[in-house]
């Protein structure tokens, strides 16, 4: 599950998720009748749901922003350390916040409304009408996709602009991270929406599965100052990695191949657990 | 879109439907046909089995056995086809709270290829002024006709509609009655499941009985009533307490109930004075006495041996009586 497929045309993004989504339960790959506009008014339904009521707005964009400039207004955080690698705080927590943005949105705004919507019996009532169901979980793709994007492109040009930070060592290497982790965090989000009975429980979860995600991340301790030993653990949890290679891409070159199996790997694993558990009723 | 051949003017043919849920028995051995442009009621206590049957009939189930043709179509392979075609209100549905009427209708609206206008259905179930309201602020009545609204809205050829006016205000109650009697007027097929006797009633063209998963008898309303034998209703008010077998051992009684503290006695011949006279004679007095014909309540009664009401509470059973009476 790439981000890239999902942030081309609402309807091109659709066919590849709900293609994915559907297979097992054995509908039809695109509904052949239903209107192509009703995916466009679902996507517009669910971006005002979240403006009602901003979850991933506040968590996704509001929080890491604000927590930049908080970051990058201490003088503190813009001296060069040689434990940090001759970095700064402000370098360290760059990657950091842009794990946070994926955290947020994908443990917490995705997953919650879906399992919500289950709870409810609103993807059951939609199950009687031409419209799939899957296509809700399609929208919540696009939507959160898209407010990670904004967020994502929002916290690297502010801290290139107004913090003083070097552009990106390798773009392609940045992009290859942003992207392998938002697979990683929104397949896992999915996971968390197909286990949840209720929307409070996926809220609880996602949680019970931020907090030690982003500890991880280094968001209390940062990675460069963790004991080896925990750093290698660090090194194999969605975070830890997604940080180690975003920060080796912003500011030492194209990263390792070792963090993006191991994201790959989540991505891979939570979207079949999510395939293999997710119930519209 | 076609109407396969062989079914014409059957809307919906179930035959031998079954579906268990564990070691329960839902739905058991149950066969009916809908024609096209009735309004077919299903009738029955709470845990009947009406729910399920019709939640096959619209795919959203998959039965264990029997088969099951909606104009032509398997609900479980065909289901989008049957939902272009197939309106359905659930029981008990809700919809995102923060989202308003009108962004609610303008989105399932979307959904088809040619829907209803969203003004006219909106004005008929009097949700004309209610569109910009969250769906969170409306009443349980209001609610509940937007539900309608939105098995309505892709302008089907059947209408399921599972319990519609429960939560009702009996004014509201005959407001959708007469929008449901319009809608058949139109060509709609509805399929109205109820547990409320005078609904059946006064809106069916013919009734299935269910019961305890199985289907007592299909009729018309008032050739179910005949079943009931005899025909007649008396309701009273007793001046003090009596054994009901008092009156089930005359040969005019065929029923006792207990609504309260009236007693409803159901037979034939010569009823009243047979009521009056036995109870006189044990020093009880009928007051406040009505007489009625037999009904739905009676069909039930006599059919399965159990009250349609069994299984509700009092207030359900007054209310459904205060809209009988308007």
């Amino acid at each position: 599950m790439s981000g890239a497929d999902m942030s081309g045309t609402a309807t091109s993004g659709t066919g590849r998720v709900s293609s994915m989504i559907m297979g097992p339960l054995g509908g039809s790959l695109l509904p052949a009748r239903t209107p192509r506009q009703a995916f466009r008014k679902m996507v517009q339904s669910e971006a005002r749901l979240s403006r009602r009521q901003p979850i991933g707005p506040a968590l996704g964009l509001g929080m890491p922003v604000v927590l930049l400039v908080i970051f990058g207004s201490l003088p503190a955080f813009h001296k060069h350390y040689p434990k940090l690698g001759g970095l700064t705080y402000f370098n360290i927590y760059l990657p950091i916040l842009l794990a946070l943005v994926l955290a947020a949105l994908g443990l917490w705004s995705l997953p919650t409304p879906l399992a919500t919507y289950r709870e409810q019996g609103i993807l059951r009532r939609l199950s009687t009408t031409p419209a799939p169901p899957p296509w809700v979980l399609a929208a919540q793709l696009v939507l959160n996709v898209g407010q990670a994007v904004v967020a994502l492109i929002v916290l690297v040009v502010v801290g290139i602009a107004a913090f003083g930070v070097e552009a990106p060592k390798s773009i392609i290497g940045l992009i290859l991270m942003l992207l392998v982790s938002m697979a990683a965090l929104f397949a896992i989000g999915l996971v968390i929406a197909a286990v949840s009975p209720t929307g409070q429980a996926a809220g609880a979860i996602g949680s019970a599965v931020f907090f030690p995600m982003m500890f991880f991340a280094g968001l209390w301790v940062p990675r460069n100052e963790m004991p080896s030993a925990l750093r290698g653990v660090s090194d194999f949890t969605p975070l830890g990695a997604a940080v180690q290679g975003l920060q080796s891409s912003l500011f030492n070159g194209f990263p390792s191949v070792q963090p993006v199996l191991v994201l790959l790997a989540y991505a891979i694993v939570a979207a079949v657990l999510a395939l293999r558990f997710f119930r519209w009723e | 879109m076609s109407v396969n051949g062989g079914t014409a003017g059957t809307a919906i043919e179930v035959s031998h439907l079954r579906k268990t849920y564990g070691p329960t028995v839902a739905v058991d051995d149950v066969s009916f046909s809908v024609a096209e442009g009735e309004i077919f009621g299903i009738l029955g206590p709470n845990g009947a089995g009406k729910t399920t049957t019709v939640e096959c009939a619209v795919g959203l189930r998959t039965p264990d056995s029997g088969s099951i043709r909606v104009l032509g179509l398997d609900p479980v392979t065909d289901r989008e086809e049957l939902h272009l075609t197939v309106g359905v209100q659930l029981q008990s549905s809700v919809l995102p709270s923060r989202l308003r009427v009108g962004e609610i209708l303008d989105l399932y609206q979307s959904f088809y290829p040619e829907p209803a206008d969203v003004a006219e259905l909106t004005e008929a179930l009097g949700l004309g002024g209610k569109l910009k309201d969250y769906y969170k602020d409306l009443s349980g009545g209001q609610k509940q006709r937007l539900s309608i609204a939105l098995a309505l809205i892709g302008q089907p050829k059947i209408a399921v509609l599972d319990e519609m006016t429960t939560g009702l205000d009996p004014r509201a109650r005959r407001d959708t009655w007469e929008l449901i009697a319009g809608v058949r007027d139109r060509g709609v097929t509805i399929v109205l499941v109820t547990h409320y006797m005078d609904e059946a009633e006064r809106l069916c063209d013919r009734v299935a009985l269910v019961d305890q998963g199985r289907i007592a008898a299909v009729d018309t309303p008032v050739g179910l009533a005949g079943r009931a034998g005899g025909g007649k209703r008396v309701r009273f008010l007793p001046s003090g307490s009596f054994d009901d077998r008092l009156l089930t051992g005359r040969p005019e009684v065929i029923s006792v109930q207990r609504q309260g503290p009236h007693v409803l006695v159901g037979g034939s011949g010569q009823l009243v004075n047979a009521v009056i006279l036995t109870l006189a004679a044990a020093g009880v007095d009928a007051n406040d006495v009505q007489m009625e014909s037999a009904n739905l309540e009676d069909a039930f009664v006599r059919l399965t041996g159990r009250s349609l009401h069994g299984e509700h509470n009092e207030e359900e059973v007054r209310e459904s009586e205060a809209v009988a009476q308007l």
